[in-house]
């Protein structure tokens, strides 16, 4: 049984398109989780309309991630197996950037399906999983840095800014809101936090925006194109 | 025995705790009737009910109902006696634990046989300590077959004695009010069914269990039969623990407790979340619910605090408010930022500081802090605090008119303990 | 089929959002804390009271169903 369109570009363009969607409705439902539990609301607002969209923009990030994965799997120039979808760094493509993705793929599993269970799940452990949110993000960016194809390109690089300024903005306020109650807790956000951002302007240029990335990233010899062709890598 | 007092104090002593023996000399020896976990009730709980016997904790309510839950419910039952005696101004079941502790170890076993259980844990507060020395020793000297009775003691604070706090702490978790249902009946320590009976209804129970509903009926009304115990406090001469018929006269008590030493200015019933009376009221009144409702009072757990002619109500009943909200477990907004409120403002009223329509204000929060939390603690402050207001409203308006009067230096009255729920959270208004 | 609408408040934090999907039954005091019409709910506005229940964001609204007469 032979996949429609295997012979084309289709997929590739679809899981990059998707993947890139999926990082901006992420990024959305992150901001609009601050919002929410930083209780922002206004006549216009209100508290459970702020609460809906959080909800409903998270699921449909969900249905892109989906999106993403599958064509991911479809697209016959790399072989990427479903199970590497959800078990991280055992594939040949980019091992470890690609683990990433599961690892992101995972945690909003977890969230997504205690959050859906929620009554059954009860309050505490809901809540608990829910944390995970704040990890899976940086995680998922990290991912589409790594196994990106347009990680180097000046459109990508400026969503991925907005992104990155739009989720540090939110926890910091976060964070900021209340102090110094937990005061451990949020000083550890905010180390992290501030670190991660240091960290993206260190590497980044030396990292996907440096020579010869595809070959560091673990692409398989195979695929690498010739340096004296030209031809764009994967 | 006879239809007279005393009844649950017959043969105390002056000193130290009745032997077995001699309490098996005054009472004779208890005669257990079985269990009916298959049959949904017990020849105890039928007697119990014929008897009309109601709760001595406060809440008053049917002990038999209380037992025929527990048999319903699912699981291994275990009885646990509340002898935590939370209510400051209370020694009636310190002193059942004191003098008389086989008494309600009795009622605790029978009422273990009734329902089906095969454990017993008597609960009291950790500055009870002799209390608690009495009750240990009494379960030395004990033969009963087919029960575990045990001591467990509870930190010093107003809501360890709330069934569902006290089951809560003896089950591992915090020393505070659960939501319900389930109630205790139903889930209670370690997730069991538990019968949570006063002390003191025990052991009228175990009275019941010898000499029968008919001999309990006759004494006390027909709404609330039987014999109870009063911790009569404050200004007079002969304070403590008596034994009287339901429907008796509070100023008879008062003249058998050797009076007051001077007029009174008002008295307290039922304890800090019970009622005010006017010296004209309690002048007149019988000491059972029939005849307080119409006062707006009811006996709760028997404690008639009567606060001398040199107090200040308004002062009192200030302090009173500030105590109650110490107190709050502060899980619930209502009780929490209710109470708080309520505290400031009589504080505020008392002084002079009361600013336009204070008793307005009161009555505002009051409406809002009440029957909204999981526990009845603020229902039972604003009753209090209120039925100050409604008995002694000229007292109030000078106060709020013109602030301290000449009473307010002198000592207080009220004991208000400085107790604290361990671990009570500070919770931060949202 | 009614239902009573009924809330914990151990566990309620005044998020207030219950007051917002269910204003015919709850309003909120000046504290931000849920003050509960008991009476029950039925028709149309079941569904807005399992909604009520479903948003609290801590759980603690809580519906018992009341076996109307049918």
């Amino acid at each position: 049984m032979s996949v429609p369109f295997a012979s084309t570009q289709l997929y590739w363009y679809l899981t990059r398109s998707t993947g890139a969607v999926s990082l901006v409705l992420f990024t959305a439902a992150v901001v609009l989780g601050v919002l929410d539990v930083q209780r922002v609301s206004s006549p216009r607002w209100p508290r459970f309309v702020i609460d809906g969209l959080h909800r409903k923009i998270s699921l449909l990030a969900l249905v892109f991630l989906a999106l993403h994965v599958i064509t991911t799997i479809l697209d016959s120039f790399v072989s990427i197996s479903l199970i590497e979808a959800f078990v991280p760094f055992i594939g040949s493509y980019r091992p470890f950037w690609l683990g990433l993705g599961a690892v992101a793929l995972d945690l909003a599993l977890a969230v997504t399906i205690t959050s859906l269970l929620r009554a059954r799940v009860g309050y505490r452990a809901w809540r608990i999983v829910h944390w995970l949110a704040y990890a899976c993000w940086p995680i998922a960016l990290m991912h589409s840095f790594g196994t990106g194809s347009d990680a180097d390109t000046l459109w990508m690089l400026v969503l991925s800014g907005f992104c990155v300024a739009a989720v540090a903005a939110a926890v910091m306020w976060r964070v900021a809101r209340g102090w110094p109650s937990h005061i451990r807790a949020r000083s550890a956000a905010l180390g992290a936090t501030t670190l991660f951002v240091l960290f993206l302007t260190v590497w980044l240029p030396s990292g996907p925006l440096g020579p010869e990335w595809p070959r560091r990233a673990g692409t398989p010899s195979n695929l690498l194109a010739h340096s004296d062709t030209g031809t764009a890598t994967r | 025995m006879s239809a007279t007092l005393p009844r649950v104090l017959a043969g105390i002593e002056p000193h130290g705790a009745l032997t077995l023996d001699a309490h098996v000399v005054t009472h004779g020896p208890l005669k257990l009737a079985g269990h009916g976990r298959r049959r949904r009730t017990a020849p105890l709980i039928d007697e119990a009910e014929r008897a009309g016997l109601l709760g001595h904790g406060g809440a008053s309510f049917s002990t038999a109902r209380k037992m025929r839950s527990v048999v319903a419910a699912r699981g291994r039952p275990l009885v646990l006696v509340n002898g935590v005696e939370a209510e400051p101004a209370s020694e009636k079941d310190r002193v059942l634990f004191e003098c008389l502790p086989h008494l309600v170890l009795d009622g605790a076993v029978a009422a273990a046989d009734a329902i089906g259980a095969d454990e017993v844990i008597v609960a009291t507060r950790e500055s009870l300590g002799d209390a608690a020395d009495a009750v240990e020793g009494a379960i030395e000297e004990r033969r009963d077959r087919g029960v575990r009775i045990s001591l467990a003691t509870v930190p010093d604070a107003y809501l360890a004695g709330q069934e569902t706090a006290l089951c809560s702490y003896l089950s591992g978790g915090a020393l505070r009010p659960t939501f319900t249902p389930p109630r205790p009946g139903e889930r209670g320590v370690d997730r069991r069914p538990t019968l949570v009976n006063n002390a003191e209804t025990m052991a009228h129970l175990a009275l019941i269990a010898r000499h029968g509903a008919g001999w309990f009926r006759e004494l006390g009304t027909d709404g609330q039969p039987g014999s109870t115990l009063v911790t009569l406090a404050g200004a007079v001469r002969r304070p403590g623990v008596y034994e009287i018929e339901f429907g008796s006269s509070l100023a008879h008590l008062i003249d058998v407790a050797g009076g007051s030493d001077g007029p009174l200015q008002a008295a307290l019933i039922g304890g800090y979340a019970g009622s005010w009376l006017t010296p004209a009221e309690l002048s007149s009144v019988a000491l059972d619910d029939e005849s307080l409702r119409p006062l707006g009072a009811t006996m709760l757990a028997g404690v008639v605090f009567l606060l001398s002619g040199s107090a200040c109500v308004v002062r009192e009943t200030a302090a009173l408010a500030g105590w109650m909200a110490s107190q709050s477990a502060r899980q619930c907004g209502p009780c929490l930022h209710g109470l708080d409120a309520l505290a400031g403002e009589l504080a505020a009223l008392a002084e002079g500081y009361g600013g336009q329509a204070p008793e307005q204000r009161i009555r505002r929060v009051a409406s809002l802090t009440a029957r909204r939390g999981a526990c009845a603690h603020p229902d039972g402050a604003v009753k209090a605090l209120l039925s100050a207001l409604d008995a002694f409203p000229e007292l109030f308006a000078d106060h709020a008119r013109a602030g301290a009067c000449t009473a307010c230096d002198a000592p207080a009255e009220l004991p208000l303990p400085g107790w604290r729920l361990p671990d009570a959270r500070r919770r931060v208004a949202a | 089929m009614a239902v009573r609408v009924r809330v914990n408040p151990i566990a309620c934090e005044a998020h207030g959002m219950c007051a917002e999907v269910l204003p015919e039954r709850i309003t909120l005091d000046e504290w931000g804390y849920p003050i509960v019409d008991e009476r029950p709910v039925d028709g149309e506005l079941v569904e807005h009271a399992r909604l009520a229940a479903k948003s609290c964001p801590v759980l603690a609204v809580l519906l018992e169903e009341q076996r109307g007469p049918r």
